[in-house]
């Protein structure tokens, strides 16, 4: 090692230098892909979009917004926007409220934690196709939970699910925060175990009771992760496609639509490739406007940590 | 404290109750797909089976394995070829930061975000354009499903990687560095070795999300005997004349690989799925 210090093949600092330019070019075949299957897809997505391109023969001939302001005009997607917008906030409430119930209850020093925690986020290690067939059958009116409810005499809690329009949403709500909830628990759980245990010593010496240690002490303590959380199940929640494909389709007028839905079938079923575009560029910016403002915010907070 | 044991065994309650709430669907799945063809009824969903029959497994299985070959063929490169590329990225990400990698970085991660749905029909063209002039036949095939995995699979590879060396610290690399060990030499010698962990958290993520993923292969691949599980079992399940117990079995059987990946290596699962948060 000695030898090889005084007797550089080169000097050292030229081969830093040219390392960092190794560097940049062994990381370029992943910027390009990436920037060609992402960034170039998304603006050849974007003429799409802005083309005549509704048969099943091309026709990209520049047409400006039209696809878009018919696209806002079309029932069905203002059906969509109004399902996404009540599934969002459902869900997001849904998993927010049971995941940080979960957390809590496992931070009492439970015993059998490991295998509660397990159960409570299997579900996240199996596909949405596979839960959506599942929830299908359990929320089926004339079987599944209805039957439970009749056998312990709860039949008032007996439901048509998916069969109602009025609340077929809620049936797939139902399922999404069956399978995602794990994922808020174990965030808010493992938020919980870096809350150092002086601080909650400190609390309950100066007479604060466990309700008051939650809600003052523990709960601010918390918001950056539910921050997080929201923003990683609400862009899911946003471009949901899979579970409503399996479970319930489009379900009684339009009740279970989503735009996820509407894009495959406008554009791989009905060849109207323009406004299946127009619908995946409406996808992405509400993805976008939920997504990007995180991105710079975390790599700013990384940058300065 | 008496009430302080009330309280307690409430808590069990609770937490017995909401287990079974998670443990319904399979319960379902399990129950009737144990049950024989006669037994299999709608209004008796919850009643156990008389006997256990594995009918209903078998002919599901007839029926989906083919397509369970396709997901192994199509997870196994989708995989290793993703992890590679993510842990080589991480490491120049995070040691070797090139001016304009602090830009990159950000860019590429937009990249697990956006809906699939934005790309899909420039990614349809373009490998319908491969295979009509340059031959290269990647529609409708399970290579070029797995090369789809590949590309939009950096984003989150390179994401857990970077954060797992940045773990690494720097004196490590430095010290190579004056031992006279270039980029390469350092990766081989001091960080591929200190990966294992990394390694099996992209690894399971990877093998998870790519296995789970129905969008692009219900779009890419078109034939049904190309065709990946998960589409199988769509296929199987809208089926109106396939009994319900098969489909019950089907999806148990589908969702059996990652299941046992989990209950085996739940903790590097978990590393992964909070990884997704952004938080290493």
């Amino acid at each position: 090692m000695a030898i090889a210090a005084s007797l550089p093949r080169r000097p050292a600092r030229l081969r830093v230098r040219r390392d960092y330019a190794l560097s940049a070019l062994l990381v370029t075949p992943s910027v390009l892909a990436v920037g060609i299957f992402v960034y170039g897809f998304i603006g050849w997505t974007i003429y799409v979009a802005m083309s005549g391109w509704n048969s099943f023969l091309p026709d990209l001939s520049f047409v400006g917004v039209r696809n878009f302001v018919e696209l806002f005009q079309t029932p069905r997607f203002q059906i969509d926007l109004r399902n996404t917008l009540v599934f969002t906030v459902t869900f997001l409430l849904g998993c927010l409220g049971l995941g940080l119930l979960l957390a809590v209850l496992l931070d009492q020093r439970v015993w059998g934690e490991g295998f509660f925690r397990n159960v409570y986020l299997f579900p996240m290690s199996i596909s949405f196709i596979v839960s959506g067939t599942a929830w299908q059958w359990l929320l089926n009116p004339s079987t599944g939970v209805n039957l439970l409810f009749e056998a312990v005499g709860l039949d008032r809690l007996k439901s048509p699910w998916f069969t109602d329009p009025q609340i077929a949403i809620y049936s797939v709500v139902l399922a999404a925060v069956w399978q995602m909830s794990g994922f808020t628990m174990a965030m808010y759980l493992a938020g919980l175990r870096g809350i150092a245990d002086e601080l909650r010593e400190a609390a309950r010496v100066d007479g604060a009771s466990e309700w008051q240690l939650y809600r003052h002490i523990i709960l601010p303590l918390l918001n950056p992760i539910t921050l997080s959380a929201v923003i990683v199940l609400g862009h899911i929640s946003l471009k949901i496609f899979d579970l409503v494909f399996a479970m319930t389709g489009s379900g009684p007028a339009f009740s279970t639509d989503v735009p996820g839905i509407f894009m495959f079938e406008t554009t791989f079923r009905g060849n109207r490739f323009a406004e299946g575009a127009a619908i995946a560029i409406v996808m992405l910016l509400m993805v976008a406007t939920v997504v990007i403002p995180y991105l710079v915010w975390s790599t700013r907070a990384e940058r300065e940590a | 404290m008496p009430r302080l044991r009330v309280t307690r065994v409430l808590m069990y309650l609770l937490l017995i109750a909401l287990a079974l709430f998670y443990l319904l669907p399979v319960y379902v799945l399990v129950n009737n797909g144990l049950k024989s063809f006669q037994e299999v009824s709608l209004s008796r969903m919850w009643e156990p089976p008389s006997a256990f029959r594995l009918d209903s497994f078998a002919k599901a299985y007839a029926r989906l394995a083919p397509n369970f070959r396709n997901s192994v063929l199509l997870v196994v490169p989708a995989t290793i070829l993703a992890a590679a590329l993510g842990s080589i990225n991480g490491y120049l990400l995070s040691k070797w930061k090139f001016t304009g990698a602090d830009v990159v970085f950000p860019l590429l991660l937009f990249g697990m975000f956006i809906p699939y749905q934005s790309v899909l029909i420039p990614l349809v063209q373009f490998l319908q354009w491969l295979g009509r002039t340059l031959d290269i036949r990647l529609y409708g095939t399970i290579a070029g499903l797995a090369l789809v995995h590949i590309v939009y699979g950096i984003p989150i590879t390179t994401l857990i990687f970077r954060n797992y060396y940045a773990t690494v610290p720097t004196e490590v690399v430095e010290a190579a560095r004056i031992d006279g060990a270039g980029l390469l030499g350092t990766y081989r010698d001091v960080i591929l070795p200190l990966s294992m962990p990394g390694f099996v958290v992209v690894i399971i993520w990877q093998v998870t999300q790519v296995w789970n993923e129905f969008l692009f292969a219900v779009t890419i691949t078109g034939n049904p005997a190309r065709q990946p599980v998960q589409v199988a079992l769509r296929n199987l399940a809208g089926s109106q004349i396939i009994e319900w117990n098969v489909q019950m079995a089907g999806a148990l059987l589908t969702a059996l690989p990652t299941l046992l990946v989990y209950v085996f290596l739940g903790r590097y699962f978990l590393r992964g799925l909070l990884a997704g948060a952004l938080k290493g």
